[in-house]
């Protein structure tokens, strides 16, 4: 099911049609999605689904087979030096030169930047509790993770793209770089593109999400709208149902004997109007967590890929 | 103003937000014309959206429980409609329905829960 999307006009990317193909495998199939202005973008996806590949077509390190990317009004393809020099960039892998000091890694990514802001460079390191003197190799991974933050920001891009940003991060480590993103995005007004597979991060920190599968954007809009799109059921049968009642309009349904759970797509009337004509009872109506939307649009996807 | 939210399953965090706040008032831990947090300060301080807060606060306006001063930040209204009471039912209904639903599973009678309920009514007091 999809959504509908923000329009494209004011998205900070625009991403339409976009496929790509690596030796004869389809990573990204018909991708679309925009991002609008000021917002917090989530990309969810399991290891595979196609984000980092999604990201690498907004920075411009991959060309589309086809379809068309639009980052901050531009082609990252035909003008990297424009797209770049307004987007801040934190890598999965965070490649940082290991043999540089954080002071000479600060000074080196200010030589790329026009705009670095070397006061707000200075109040982010102290922030992080970064030693100026050590070298990058040197920190554990959270202090890279901030190190790599840090040179992301310092120029004050118009937009963060960050790739995992929390992976293999304490959770401490992971609020302050959540606090950070959230203090930019309410202070200035940036907006922040970023993927993760952790849900309850997309859900506090994000007001806009896609969720891709196998290539396949599955899900894109507003967070909350997409949540309140969907509907868990708790379910009572007067009867022992021997196998999963076939509810056509249900997602997914779990359960055993006389109780059920479904999940479902508003409207809910309809789903349940089947199921009293199953001799169901509908005891509960709850919104779901996203974990449990993405569970099941994988599974079902799963499903179907087995069956066909 | 303490506000706690959860993610993962239950209500969407406006929401979550919005109760919390409407609870506030009821319990009179917010009273008429005191200053909500301003939404950039909520939003940093449960890490979370600034939109998310705003989108709270205005669904608090909407139904006339806070009111927006421009330019001076977001009060509790001075007299905060009587929607609170009827909110306040929709809440406990809620809660009714599920403590229900679990008795009827565990195969626990109408009168035994009522008992119950009378029982540790007896037991928790409250300030």
């Amino acid at each position: 099911m999809k959504l509908p999307s923000p329009s494209s006009n004011g998205a900070v990317i625009s991403i339409a049609g976009l496929h790509k193909t690596f030796q004869r495998v389809s990573v990204l199939k018909n991708v679309t999605l925009h991002v609008p202005k000021g917002c917090v973008f989530g990309l969810v996806g399991e290891n595979g689904a196609g984000k980092t590949t999604t990201i690498k077509h907004i920075l411009g390190l991959l060309k589309p087979d086809e379809g068309q990317v639009t980052v901050c009004g531009s082609n990252p393809i035909k003008d990297p030096v424009k797209v770049l020099s307004q987007v801040g960039y934190l890598s999965e892998l965070r490649d940082l030169p290991g043999w540089m000091r954080v002071d000479q890694l600060m000074a080196y990514t200010q030589a790329f930047y026009s705009n670095w802001d070397a006061d707000f460079a200075e109040t982010l390191r102290e922030d992080f509790g970064l030693d100026p003197a050590k070298k990058v190799k040197h920190l554990s991974q959270g202090q890279q993770a901030k190190a790599g933050l840090l040179v992301a920001l310092a120029y004050r891009p118009e937009l963060l793209a960050l790739d995992e940003p929390s992976s293999g991060l304490d959770p401490v480590v992971r609020r302050d770089m959540l606090e950070v993103i959230i203090r930019r995005v309410a202070n200035e007004g940036r907006t922040v593109f970023f993927s993760s597979h952790l849900l309850d991060e997309i859900e506090r920190v994000c007001d806009h999400m896609a969720m891709i599968h196998q290539g396949e954007l599955k899900l894109t809009g507003r967070l909350d709208d997409l949540r309140e799109s969907y509907c868990q059921l708790t379910l009572q049968f007067r009867h022992e149902q021997s196998e999963s009642p076939c509810i056509t309009r249900a997602l997914e349904v779990t359960g055993q004997g006389k109780h059920w759970k479904v999940l479902c797509v508003q409207p809910v009337q309809s789903v349940e109007k089947e199921i009293e004509a199953l001799g169901g009872k509908v005891l509960n109506r709850s919104t779901p967590g996203l974990d449990q939307i993405f569970f099941a649009i994988v599974k079902k996807h799963t499903r179907h890929s087995q069956q066909t | 103003m303490n506000i706690q939210i959860q993610t993962g399953g239950g209500a969407p965090l406006y929401q979550q937000i919005v109760n919390q706040v409407k609870y506030l008032i009821a319990s009179g831990q917010l009273v008429p014309g005191e200053e909500l947090l301003p939404i950039r300060t909520l939003a940093e301080m449960l890490v979370i959206n600034p939109n998310t807060v705003a989108r709270a606060y205005l669904e608090l306006e909407r139904s006339g429980i806070v009111i927006k001063r421009r330019g001076a930040g977001t009060f509790v209204a001075d007299k905060p409609p009587t929607v609170s009471k009827r909110h306040q039912r929709d809440v406990l209904v809620e809660r009714i329905d599920l403590l229900l639903a679990e008795a009827h599973q565990m195969g626990v009678t109408k009168h035994d829960l009522i008992e119950l309920i009378q029982k540790r009514s007896e037991r928790v007091t409250f300030q």
